[in-house]
């Protein structure tokens, strides 16, 4: 019981956090929300059991990604945004599309999927768990996704330096 | 145990562990005017008590009655959360930070630990990672552009030094096959040939153990790794706009991180609480935590002595010596510690 009351609160600060994501026109508190629905996701994960998957959650994206979102919002000096006036296309068409496209989800996920809920507290989290299935079920897929994600970096550091650098090769002066 | 026993003894251990570790935040302040004043020559605080060991308590009332000044430049809002913030996550990542084993207290036993998580190394991680926010929105909210340097120049090097922290910590998870702090001090019990203990920095994890500290200087912004405040280009860095109790959470924190440290490296490294246990029963029971103790000292005492010993690194040399240092060398002691545990299983 209060499992569940917990699991609600939380649930509600990541939706409230996802709305003021949206809702607020300084970048720096989007990114304040989006730390907030970070980390009551964590919160999910760890009343749901995977204590694992939660700290991962908390360390990689509330701890190093948004941290690198905040510094770059801080050093481009990023102001208010400027507010249109919305479209009406998007208001008539899009929210009852954004609407019944949920509900066709939700409801094929809950009645045509062999999956089940998961009660609270059931979800195999063990790290060894977790890296039994990395490391030995799904190693090549894991392995294949870091070479992936490896050239996306390489390819934005050759993105982002200057041609010259690049022409010049590496500096001596180091 | 019934479930109001369990609450009960976690309120009054929560409150136990938060007492002693704002106190030992207070004093390792006295500590450092002392040590640095020794190392000057100097006698430090002396008026405020018996070797000025109430001046903590002294600094603490005139924090407390100071004019809180706050700028109209500030953006308020995060100006005043950015020392909560700071403060909350450096004293939360103690929860899970065990002292001493097993004690018996009449007809109810506990661990000596907040709570025993089978992440609990992790907990401390993320818990210190969020930390970074206290400083960075401090530093931008501020609105001041040597707060907004030193904010920046403070989460730059939190999350350069972060990764080889936790790199070096690997090699110690190898060798406990465990990521619970309890378990991986069970594991460093015992002695090689008798007299040597057999914790981690003589087994094999040296190299890991000051890749630790060298980070742990950096995360917890200590000279030589103190640009974040550097007093001669930044004023006072990312807290330049704060005063009173605002400028005094702060303070707390990087001691209270500082602690949080030094348990860690304790743990992980030093064995914990293991160490030569005799005498009568009462004393067994508390011995682990007075060898706990001392080896925390030992640490806050390195700490200081290192900051009034050495000189600030220039910016890129910081960033060099973490990247290209550090980080090569960590990544090598995983590779090296695994390979011989393969190789002996």
């Amino acid at each position: 019981m209060f499992h569940l009351i917990l699991f609600l609160f939380f649930g509600v600060i990541c939706v409230a956090g996802a709305v003021n994501l949206l809702v607020q026109s300084h970048p720096i508190n989007s990114a304040l929300s989006l730390i907030a629905v970070m980390a009551s996701l964590a919160a999910e994960y760890l009343l749901l059991g995977a204590e694992f998957v939660a700290a991962v959650q908390v360390i990689v994206y509330a701890g190093a990604i948004m941290v690198l979102f905040v510094i770059t919002i801080m050093l481009l000096n990023a102001g208010k945004e400027e507010r249109s006036k919305g479209s009406r296309v998007a208001i008539l068409i899009g929210v009852p599309g954004v609407v019944i496209g949920g509900v066709l989800v939700a409801w094929t996920l809950l009645h045509r999927s062999n999956a089940e809920a998961v009660p609270i507290g059931a979800l195999k989290g063990d790290p060894s768990d977790i890296a039994r299935l990395l490391f030995h079920d799904f190693l090549l897929p894991f392995e294949v996704t870091s070479v992936l994600i490896l050239i996306a970096i390489m390819g934005a550091v050759v993105l982002a330096s200057r041609p010259e650098a690049v022409a010049r090769g590496p500096r001596k002066d180091g | 145990m019934s479930i109001t026993t369990f609450v009960i003894i976690s309120i009054i251990k929560s409150f136990v562990v938060v007492a002693v570790l704002l106190t030992a935040v207070a004093y390792s302040v006295w500590l450092e005017r002392k040590v640095s004043a020794r190392i000057q020559n100097r006698w430090g605080p002396t008026r405020v008590g018996p070797f000025g060991l109430l001046q903590p308590l002294a600094d603490g009332a005139k924090f407390i009655f100071k004019e809180d000044l706050t700028q109209p430049h500030v953006y308020k809002p995060l100006y005043i959360a950015a020392p909560i913030i700071s403060l909350v996550f450096a004293i939360t990542a103690i929860s899970v930070i065990p002292f001493g084993n097993w004690v018996n207290i009449g007809p109810w036993g506990t661990y000596l630990q907040i709570t025993d998580l089978n992440i609990g190394l992790l907990v401390v991680l993320g818990i210190t990672s969020m930390g970074v926010y206290g400083v960075a929105l401090a530093g931008w909210s501020s609105n001041n552009k040597y707060s907004l340097l030193g904010g920046l120049r403070a989460s730059a090097q939190m999350i350069s030094y972060e990764v080889s922290l936790g790199l070096s910590l690997v090699g110690v998870l190898i060798m406990a096959g465990s990521l619970s702090l309890r378990e991986i001090v069970d594991a460093q019990g015992g002695t090689f040939w008798g007299f040597i203990p057999r914790w981690n920095i003589f087994h094999g994890q040296t190299v890991a153990f000051f890749i630790y500290l060298i980070s742990a200087y950096a995360e917890t912004n200590r000279t030589p790794f103190d640009l974040p405040e550097a007093e001669s280009e930044l004023v006072a860095g990312y807290h330049t706009e704060y005063s009173a109790m605002k400028f005094a959470m702060f303070f707390m924190a990087e001691y209270a991180n500082m602690v949080t440290v030094a348990c860690l490296a304790t743990l992980l490294f030093l064995g914990g609480w293991h160490g030569p246990i005799f005498g009568p029963p009462i004393l067994q029971d508390l011995m682990p935590v007075f060898w706990f103790c001392l080896k925390v000292f030992f640490f806050m005492f390195l700490y200081v002595w290192v900051r009034w010993t050495l000189p600030r690194f220039r910016y890129d040399q910081l960033m060099a010596f973490g990247w290209k240092v550090l980080l090569p060398l960590a990544v090598a002691n995983i590779v090296v510690t695994a390979l011989i545990v393969a190789w002996r299983a």
